[in-house]
């Protein structure tokens, strides 16, 4: 699915990433933790295409094809799909409208017709009221004057309605309440499938007492310091990070 | 400072002053005659002048624009009437700066009503036994006098016609009325005044909407507005003048206690245009000015506010946005004042402007003047082009930048257009949005 091979990014002259390797396969989820400052919003940030961010070093490479060289809308229509940890407000611009708008691209992309208006609101429905949400929140302009938890809960919705391939959860659970993150978590959960495949980066281990990963990635000043199974966070929530961010500096 | 420069228009005036209306009322006659000399004084506005340092209106000098020797129905054709003529209203239809009651559609008014052309109400003519000039004496002129400058004086000695509306007390009008200033003519002069006066606890929505040919001309129209007590109004103007034209239009309301006015102001034609709104608010009064200007190519669009809080408990809510693209030129310039006696005053004024293009420019001059202790007033303004975060985040939502871009400045729109509650008048004004910028992939359906 995406193959992270030895990529090291700076912002200006400043180097951020400095060789990071990640193999992610169809199915499987990542856990991305690590302390503030290791690179973890960069490296997902890098992914999903935001501007300001040189790679100048290594590949990555998303079903084949080489990711960096795509725009961000092309990655979002050949299924990448960035949750980000500060969704944006657009005033004048319906959730509902940003869904459709952003459905349809996907499906001219793949050569297919537009939604039929019926089963798109069906679909919808569906959707917001597995994440628990009001239906008003469709008509309201995206994310505006919504809560922190409201703001992530709408992340994860267009995640369910654009049924992306590769999910990256940008400090989804940051700033959340246990409800919240329950509900987030259930509406992760219910996504889970063989063709699809998470990165999630998170300061907090709590995350992951809910949504259960098959890897756990610790980075640290730019690089992957540790590497392990679901474990490791257990360790890291007993121990904090600087045992490895010693190691680094070491 | 320098002397104004003598303006060639008041040698016209002796050859077209017999054609003009009111030469049976002598307070007009008298009216007219000290708006010639204020005029023939001053010229029309100088960028010398504080309000006016951003726009300069010589051009119509350089051109001699004239009055036209009569209005031409038939030059109207029936697409601009389609187009711009509201179903669900009822209108006065004035073609180069005269009545026209071919075109107008004024059947139905409710009893005690009056909706008709000025020079009608002047006459008397047409309208059975009433007689308006006492009506007339007591408020042309009384919003606005010629001191104000050079184009409230030249349209109080010019203006061939108008709109004048009376809603009687308590009276609730079921349909708005609409005014509909058509120029077809190269090089007219259209000068009108409009009055309007709705009285205690009346209610009404008016709509003034300016629109010529493809012509250059000037259209200097001035609306003098009394709200009574209690009683509200809702104003729009829509200002979609031929690219090439000049537009000056002055709206001067007089609120009484506890009157309600809203503004909207939608700003979108003409080479260089003007609009004064200049509200004076009584006790407990509340004014909503509403305003966008969308500027594209070389336009010059002006905008000039001024609420003057004059009694207690006033409120006030501002809000322009701007959208400029090309070598276009935006002007905001809003001020308020809080007299001493009014405390407890409670105003806002916001400006925000887009700048589509490095070419563009805005010059923002709010201004707040208080002179009373006890008060709640504020204001902000933004100038900025569209925001990355926002581009980039619809575009992680599958949506190509040109087509985000497109959607975001729509949408900043947008939020002026969604206030318009005639749907008619809604339909009308986004049409013209989308008219005045790129709108690939933006789909109508959500504006």
């Amino acid at each position: 699915m995406l193959s992270i091979k030895n990529l090291h990014v700076s912002v200006g002259d400043k180097p951020i990433l400095k060789g990071i390797n990640l193999e992610i396969k169809a199915g499987e989820i990542h856990a991305i933790m690590g302390p503030n400052g290791s690179g973890k919003s960069t490296l997902s940030h890098v992914l999903s295409g935001k501007s300001g961010y040189t790679v100048t070093e290594g590949s990555v490479t998303y079903q084949g094809k080489d990711l960096i060289e795509m725009a961000p809308d092309i990655r979002a229509r050949e299924g990448v799909f960035l949750a980000f940890q500060y969704p944006v407000e657009i005033p004048g611009v319906s959730n509902v409208y940003l869904l459709k708008a952003a459905l349809n691209a996907i499906r001219k992309h793949h050569g297919e017709p537009e939604v039929d208006a019926m089963d798109f609101l069906t679909l919808v429905k569906e959707k917001v009221r597995l994440l628990e949400m009001d239906e008003k929140f469709l008509y309201r302009a995206v994310n505006e004057g919504f809560s922190g938890g409201e703001k992530k809960r709408n992340e994860i919705l267009q995640m369910a309605i654009l049924e992306p391939k590769l999910c990256i959860l940008d400090e989804t659970d940051s700033g959340l309440d246990i409800d919240a993150l329950k509900i987030v978590s259930e509406g992760v959960n219910s996504l889970r499938s063989p063709e699809r495949s998470f990165v999630m980066v998170t300061h907090y281990q709590r995350l992951l007492d809910y949504i259960k990963p098959d890897f756990v990635h610790v980075l640290a000043h730019g690089q992957i310091v540790k590497s392990g199974g679901p474990e490791l966070a257990l360790e890291l929530e007993e121990k904090g990070y600087s045992w490895l961010e010693e190691q680094v500096a070491a | 400072m320098s002397a104004v420069i003598a303006s060639r228009y008041p040698a016209e005036y002796e050859s077209i002053a017999p054609s003009l209306p009111g030469q049976n009322q002598p307070w007009l006659q008298q009216l007219r005659s000290e708006a010639l000399q204020a005029f023939s004084a001053t010229g029309f506005p100088s960028p010398r002048e504080e309000e006016w340092r951003y726009t300069n209106v010589s051009g119509i000098e350089k051109k001699l624009f004239s009055v036209p020797a009569s209005q031409v129905a038939s030059d109207v054709s029936a697409d601009l009437l389609k187009a711009y003529q509201l179903p669900d209203a009822w209108s006065v239809v004035l073609v180069n700066g005269r009545f026209s009651a071919e075109l107008s559609a004024l059947s139905g008014l409710p009893d005690g009503v009056s909706v008709l052309s000025l020079a009608d109400a002047l006459v008397g003519a047409n309208v059975g036994a009433k007689n308006f000039s006492p009506l007339l004496e007591t408020h042309l002129g009384r919003a606005v006098n010629n001191a104000e400058h050079g184009f409230v004086a030249f349209n109080t000695a010019w203006f061939s016609d108008g709109l004048f509306v009376h809603v009687p007390p308590k009276q609730v009008l079921a349909k708005p009325i609409q005014l509909l200033h058509i120029v077809t003519q190269a090089d007219a002069l259209a000068i009108t005044r409009n009055i309007i006066i709705v009285d205690e606890s009346a209610q009404a929505s008016v709509v003034e909407t300016f629109v010529g040919t493809d012509n250059a001309y000037l259209t200097a129209a001035v609306t003098e507005v009394f709200v009574g007590q209690n009683a509200d109004l809702t104003l729009y103007k829509m200002q979609s003048e031929s690219e090439k034209a000049y537009h000056f239009g002055g709206i001067y309301i007089k609120q009484e206690r506890d009157a309600r006015f809203t503004h909207h102001n939608f700003a979108f034609g003409g080479l260089l245009a003007r609009s004064d709104i200049h509200a004076d608010l009584d006790h407990a009064s509340e004014c909503v000015l509403n305003g966008l200007y969308l500027g594209v190519k070389r336009q010059h669009i002006d905008n000039h506010t001024r609420i003057n809080h004059l009694k207690p408990y006033g409120i006030s809510r501002e809000t322009y946005k701007g959208v400029l693209d090309d070598k276009a030129r935006g002007v905001f310039q809003g001020r308020v004042i809080v007299a001493e006696d009014a405390q407890k005053t409670d105003s806002q004024m916001n400006n925000r402007n887009l700048l589509l293009s490095v070419d563009a420019e805005v010059d923002t001059k709010p201004q707040l003047e208080i002179y009373a202790d006890d008060v709640k007033c504020g204001h902000g303004v933004t100038v900025g082009q569209l925001d990355d975060k926002s581009v980039f985040y619809l575009q992680s939502r599958c949506i190509d930048e040109e087509t985000a871009r497109n959607m975001l400045t729509f949408a900043f729109a947008n939020e002026m257009v969604d206030k318009i509650s005639i749907k008619s008048l809604h339909d009308n004004v986004l049409e013209q949005v989308l008219a005045r910028f790129p709108q690939q992939g933006v789909d109508k359906e959500w504006l």
